[in-house]
C-alpha cells in the first residue's frame, strides 16, 4: 500500500549536477534539484543567481549545458523547445512574453500549437473556455490587442497560455515582478488551485516570502549555485534565509559589514 | 462577401476595359499582386525581410521559358516544374539564410538575388544571356489558346483571387498565429514549442512559389524575357510595393501593386521630372503614413469620424 501510493509521488523533474554556459562564462555550476509530482517547489535567489538560465535550460531554450536533467525518467537532453511542450513542460517566462500586437484569444491559442491534430480541435476550445473561467477578466478583454492589458493581467494571460498546453509541469519565472502585492496574492492564490487540481509547479522567485508561503519545498540559490534547501516553512525561519531574502535584520546585516 | 465584390470588379474591368494596352497594364498590376502577396506573408506576418525576391520570380519566368522553348514543353507541364524548381531552390536557400535575422538576413536574400540575376545574365547558352530570351508561345490548354488581352485578364486576376484566399486562410489558422508569434519575438515563439526555423522556411517557400507562379504566367504573357525585369530594383520595387500598401494587411498588398505599378505610366506627363515626383510620393506616404496606405487611411476615416462624432454631441449639448 505504502509502496503504491508511493509511486505517483516520484519525481517529476530532477536535475543532477547541472552546468549552465553562456559562451565561457558560466552561470550555473552543478546545481541537483528535484521536483515530485503533485508539489508546488520555489527556487529563490537574486538577480543574477542563474534562476533563469536554469528554467530556459530545462525547456530547451538554452543549449549549452551540461549534466542531467531528466523528466518523467526521460532525459531531456538535446531536445528542442517544442519536444519539451509536448513531453508536457510549459513555461511562464520572466517578464511574461505575451505577444502585444496579438489578440488575447490569439495568445491563448498560441498556447496550444503543439495540440495540432484535427481530433485535439474540440479539446483546445474547451480548454480556452476553462482559461476565461478561471480568469474572467480576460473574457472581457478577448478581442482586446495583449499589450493593451495590465500588469498584472498579462501575468494572467502568461499562465493561461502556458497551460494551454496541458502541461504536467508549469514553470513560471518571476510571476510577481512588477506587479501589486495583492495581484501577486491572486497569482498565487491561482498556483495552490492548480496545484489541487493536480498539476506540478516549480516557481522561480525573487519575492522569496510570497514564494515560501505557497511551496511546499524550496531551494536557495546563489551563484549559480544551490545554497540551502527544505521545506517551505524551515526556510521560512531559517536566519540566513532571512537575512538574505525576507528583508529582516536588514540593519544588524549592514552594520556587520561596515 | 468581399470576395463576391472582388470577383464583381474584377469581372466589371474585364468588360469595360477594351483598350490593349491598358489590359496589359492591368494584367502585369495583377501579376505584380501575386508577387507581393506572397512577400507580404513573409515580410508582413513573419517579419522577415527579403531583398531577393526577384530571384524566385526570374526562376520561374526563366524555367518555363527554356522549357517551352528549347524543349519544346507545352506550357501546362513547363508550370509544375517551374514551381517544384523554385520550391527547391527556395528550401535550398531558406535554411542557412534564415537563420539570420535583421540586417543580416536582408544582406543574405540581396546576395542570393544578385546571384540569380548574374547567372541569367552570364549563363547565356541557356539563358540566352542579357538579350533574354525570346518566342516564349503563348499559353495553350488543350486546343484553345489563352492570348494576351481580355482572356489572359481574366486568368490572371483569377489566379490572384485563389491567391488572395489563401492568403487568408493561412492568415486565420494555427500557422498564421505562429508566424504572427515570431514577428513579434523569435524567442517567446519557441517557448510556446514554435519551430521557428521550420515555419520561417515554409513561408519563404509559400512566397517563393507565388512568384514562380508569378514569373510564369508573367513569361507566357510577354513572351519576351530578359535578366533586367529580374534584378535588384525589382526586388526593392516588390519591398516597396508591399511596405506603402501596408505590411500585414492582404488587400495593403494588392492596393501597393496596383499603386506602384500604374504610378510611373500616371508620372509620364511630367516626363523628365518623373523619378522626382515619384520619390516624393512615397517619401510622403512614408512619413505621414507610415503603417502603409491602408491602414493609414483607415486611421484617417477613424479619426475624422470621431472628430465629426464629438463635434456633434458638443453641439447638441449647446
Amino acid at each position: 500500500m505504502a509502496e503504491s501510493s508511493k509511486a505517483p509521488h516520484g519525481a517529476m523533474l530532477r536535475i543532477r549536477n547541472l552546468k549552465c554556459y553562456y559562451g565561457r562564462i558560466q552561470a550555473i555550476n552543478g546545481v541537483s534539484l528535484s521536483v515530485r509530482s503533485g508539489e508546488i517547489v520555489t527556487l529563490i535567489g537574486a538577480n543574477g543567481a542563474g534562476k533563469s538560465t536554469l528554467m530556459q535550460a530545462i525547456c530547451g531554450l538554452l543549449s549549452q549545458w551540461e549534466g542531467e536533467i531528466r523528466f518523467r525518467d526521460k532525459p531531456l537532453r538535446g531536445k528542442k523547445a517544442p519536444e519539451i511542450v509536448r513531453e508536457g513542460v510549459s513555461l511562464v517566462p520572466e517578464g511574461r512574453w505575451i505577444f502585444p500586437p496579438l489578440s488575447v484569444m490569439d495568445n491563448l491559442r498560441l498556447g496550444a500549437y503543439t495540440r495540432k491534430a484535427r481530433s485535439e480541435r474540440k479539446s483546445v476550445a474547451e480548454d480556452v473556455e476553462a482559461m476565461l473561467e478561471l480568469f474572467p477578466v480576460l473574457r472581457e478583454r478577448a478581442r482586446q490587442a495583449a499589450g493593451t492589458l495590465s500588469g498584472g493581467e498579462q501575468q494572467m494571460l502568461a499562465i493561461g497560455r502556458a497551460l494551454m498546453s496541458r502541461p504536467r509541469l508549469l514553470l513560471l519565472d518571476e510571476p510577481s515582478m512588477g506587479l501589486a502585492p495583492l495581484m501577486v496574492r491572486k497569482i498565487l492564490d491561482t498556483l495552490a488551485e492548480l496545484r489541487e487540481k493536480g498539476l506540478t509547479i516549480l516557481l522561480v522567485e525573487q519575492n522569496a516570502r510570497a514564494a515560501l508561503q505557497t511551496a511546499d519545498r524550496g531551494y536557495v540559490l546563489e551563484n549559480g549555485r544551490i545554497v540551502l534547501d527544505g521545506p517551505a516553512a524551515d526556510l521560512l525561519a531559517d536566519q540566513e534565509v532571512k537575512r538574505a531574502y525576507l528583508g529582516k535584520d536588514y540593519r544588524e546585516f549592514t552594520e556587520g559589514r561596515v | 462577401m468581399r470576395r463576391i465584390v472582388f470577383l464583381i470588379v474584377i469581372l466589371a474591368v474585364g468588360l469595360a476595359v477594351d483598350n490593349p494596352y491598358r489590359l496589359q497594364l492591368l494584367t502585369i498590376v495583377g501579376v505584380n499582386t501575386m508577387l507581393t502577396l506572397g512577400l507580404n506573408m513573409l515580410m508582413g506576418y513573419a517579419g522577415q525581410i527579403s531583398l531577393g525576391h526577384a530571384a524566385f520570380y526570374g526562376i520561374g519566368a526563366y524555367t518555363t521559358a527554356i522549357l517551352t522553348t528549347h524543349a519544346q514543353w507545352p506550357p501546362l507541364l513547363a508550370l509544375p516544374a517551374a514551381v517544384l524548381l523554385t520550391a527547391v531552390v527556395a528550401l535550398v536557400v531558406g535554411f542557412p539564410t534564415l537563420k539570420l535575422t535583421g540586417y543580416y538576413l536582408g544582406m543574405g536574400t540581396l546576395g542570393f538575388g544578385m546571384i540569380v540575376y548574374i547567372l541569367l545574365r552570364e549563363w547565356s547558352a541557356v539563358t540566352g544571356g542579357a538579350s533574354g530570351l525570346v518566342g516564349i508561345p503563348p499559353l495553350a490548354v488543350g486546343g484553345f489558346t489563352i492570348r494576351p488581352g481580355r482572356d489572359y485578364f481574366y486568368l490572371v486576376w483569377l489566379m490572384v483571387m485563389l491567391l488572395f484566399i489563401i492568403c487568408e486562410r493561412v492568415v486565420d489558422s494555427r500557422v498564421g498565429r505562429a508566424l504572427r508569434a515570431i514577428h513579434d519575438s523569435e524567442k517567446a515563439a519557441a517557448a510556446m514549442g514554435i519551430d521557428t526555423i521550420r515555419a520561417k522556411v515554409s513561408v519563404f517557400v509559400l512566397s517563393a512559389v507565388f512568384a514562380a507562379l508569378a514569373g510564369f504566367l508573367y513569361a507566357h504573357l510577354i513572351s519576351f524575357i530578359s535578366p533586367g525585369s529580374f534584378d535588384f530594383m525589382m526586388s526593392i520595387r516588390l519591398v516597396t510595393m508591399v511596405v506603402i500598401g501596408g505590411m500585414a494587411s492582404i488587400w495593403g498588398a494588392v492596393l501597393g501593386a496596383f499603386i506602384l505599378t500604374l504610378l510611373p505610366e500616371w508620372l509620364h506627363v511630367f516626363a523628365d521630372y518623373e523619378v522626382i515626383i515619384y520619390g516624393s510620393i512615397l517619401m510622403t506616404v512614408m512619413i505621414f503614413l507610415p503603417q502603409g496606405l491602408t491602414r493609414g487611411v483607415l486611421d484617417i476615416y477613424e479619426r475624422s469620424r470621431h472628430k465629426f462624432n464629438s463635434a456633434r454631441s458638443a453641439a447638441s449639448q449647446g
